[in-house]
């Protein structure tokens, strides 16, 4: 089977500061891989290296494209890159603010990316826009509201649907999670772990909420200092952490 | 003659500016970045057009100036009158006289030539402006033809109002390539930017840049297949000429709710009204 996503050697510095340094994995078709480390660790350079965000120094983050097979996405031509940007890759930022255009409605959002890839109808993109917001559980009557009129959860919710409606293969997330209370966190990755799993989609998490890739992640990395000190499946990391640091950080979370 | 050089601009700014010219003319839609200048009238007031206009001019031309389709409001005499005192050319308010016209918010009703150079004032070249603020990006998306957004801001519109609303500045899409706002001119002159035979030029001094369209230039308006475009008037006869197929602005007469459509055209509506047409509100 070839590996939907394949990391070699990813580096990236910024000046003398190391960002991640010679990261390589496989990601397969399906598959969950989660990021963990401490904040600086490099797991957001790592993501955006990979996601084509920031070019990396050294290493190759090679794709299994749709109509040419596997590619090397950091050497491809930037239009190619930006199209895979908006058809099979996706990008959810930790900040709903960040990935949602705010002075645009919500079906306005969602149907960004439909209009970018050549639809031209209107009736058709509005009703995969309200039944993708059907489908991340907000209420199909505000298909016209504004998402700063949203709850946090809520814009949440609507920039994953933002991101789905065009049926990637990838999605990068980047701290889904960060910044919502703990019972929308709850309903969030339930919401997220349904579509992933119906989808069949593949993911890459980062984030450093242990709880999060327990539940989603099928393969955990676990990064200090830029570099990957431990990898493995996610409940044998998190049940007998190996080195020192994920020995640490497994044993930070809070018991109650 | 006057003690300013022809036209006010000094040569190798007429040079410099041609040059963005052709080179626009040459990728019809594409914004050329020109070294816009200081002029002797407020940013807003059609720098960019003067400065267009200057470099076009010659001591043989006719010039006509519009605004907003007439020849005798502020901005149109003041200009007229800057190039009759530093060019010392020909002007005249008849659209077919005239070899170049420059123009704020509309196209002359009259079809033009292949003698003639339309010149317009552009406020905000960028169409992508109001929805990605950033310029970098914004030039990204035009090399890379990423025209998704303009979309988003049509289908905005119909969601809000149920129709596009954009009734003006209305993006079009030039040969298949380039998404360019065609200024503030209102969506009922949009058919006449397309195989237009007369050069149109597009000068937008504050932002610096000139975008052109070589005569006969396929020109397309966004629209949506279920919404198509509509180029859309008042539902009105002129009052003074009896036009039905002219732009038409609504003049309020008094405060009983009196009101009476003209032609924006002036030239236009005098014109028929000397060839003997009447409307119902002429004296």
């Amino acid at each position: 089977m070839t590996p939907l996503l394949s990391v070699q050697g990813i580096t990236k510095h910024y000046g003398a500061h190391i960002g991640c340094a010679d990261v390589s994995f496989d990601l397969y078709p399906g598959e969950v891989m989660g990021i963990v480390g401490e904040s600086g660790s490099g797991k957001s350079t790592l993501l955006n290296c990979m996601a084509g965000h920031l070019v990396p120094d050294a290493g190759q983050v090679v794709f299994d494209t749709r109509a040419d097979g596997p590619k090397d996405t950091v050497t491809m031509s930037e239009p190619e890159r930006r199209m895979l940007g908006r058809t099979d890759w996706a990008f959810v930022h930790q900040h709903a603010r960040d990935g949602l255009r705010m002075g645009v409605s919500a079906g306005g959002n969602v149907g960004e990316r439909l209009m970018a890839v050549g639809e031209r109808h209107y009736g058709d993109i509005r009703g995969k826009a309200t039944d993708w917001l059907e489908r991340v559980e907000i209420d199909a009557a505000r298909v016209d509201d504004r998402p700063t009129t949203f709850s946090g959860g809520m814009q949440q919710r609507l920039q994953i649907a933002r991101n789905l409606v065009t049926g990637p293969r990838l999605v990068f997330m980047d701290e889904p999670t960060g910044g919502l209370d703990v019972s929308v966190q709850a309903r969030l990755l339930d919401l997220l772990r349904g579509l992933v799993r119906d989808m069949g989609l593949s993911a890459i998490i980062v984030t450093h909420d242990l709880a999060v890739v327990r539940l989603l992640a099928d393969r955990l990395m676990v990064m200090k200092s830029g570099r990957v000190v431990e990898a493995g499946l996610t409940d044998q990391v998190l049940d007998d952490p190996q080195h020192a640091y994920s020995q640490l950080l497994v044993s930070s979370v809070l018991q109650v | 003659m006057t003690d300013y050089n022809f036209a006010y601009l000094d040569e190798q700014t007429k040079r410099m500016i041609r040059r963005a010219i052709l080179k626009g003319l040459a990728i019809p839609g594409y914004q050329v970045p020109f070294a816009s200048r200081e002029m002797p009238m407020p940013y807003g007031w059609g720098t960019g057009g003067v400065q267009v206009s200057a470099a076009v001019l010659t001591p043989d031309d006719t010039f006509k100036v519009i605004d907003q389709g007439a020849d005798d409001t502020t901005n149109a005499v003041s200009i007229r009158s800057f190039f009759e005192r530093t060019a010392g050319v020909e002007t005249t308010t008849a659209t077919t006289e005239a070899s170049v016209i420059q123009t704020r918010h509309r196209i002359p009703e009259e079809p033009l030539t292949e003698d003639q150079i339309l010149v317009y004032q552009v406020p905000i070249p960028e169409p992508l402006r109001f929805l990605e603020p950033r310029e970098s990006e914004t030039r990204k998306m035009h090399s890379l033809e990423e025209y998704g957004l303009m979309h988003v801001k049509l289908y905005e519109d119909i969601s809000r109002h149920g129709h596009i609303a954009t009734s003006y500045a209305y993006p079009v899409k030039v040969e298949g390539r380039y998404v360019m706002d065609p200024s503030p001119i209102p969506k009922f002159d949009n058919p006449k930017l397309s195989d237009m035979a007369a050069i149109q030029l597009f000068g937008a001094g504050r932002e610096q840049r000139i975008y052109a369209l070589p005569p006969y230039t396929q020109v397309v308006s966004l629209d949506f297949e279920d919404h198509p475009f509509e180029a859309s008037k008042a539902d009105h006869l002129c009052g003074l000429c009896d036009a039905t197929d002219s732009y038409l602005d609504e003049v309020i007469m008094d405060d009983q709710g009196g009101r009476m459509f003209v032609c924006s055209d002036t030239d236009y509506c005098e014109a028929r009204r000397a060839a003997g047409h009447k409307g119902k509100d002429a004296a």
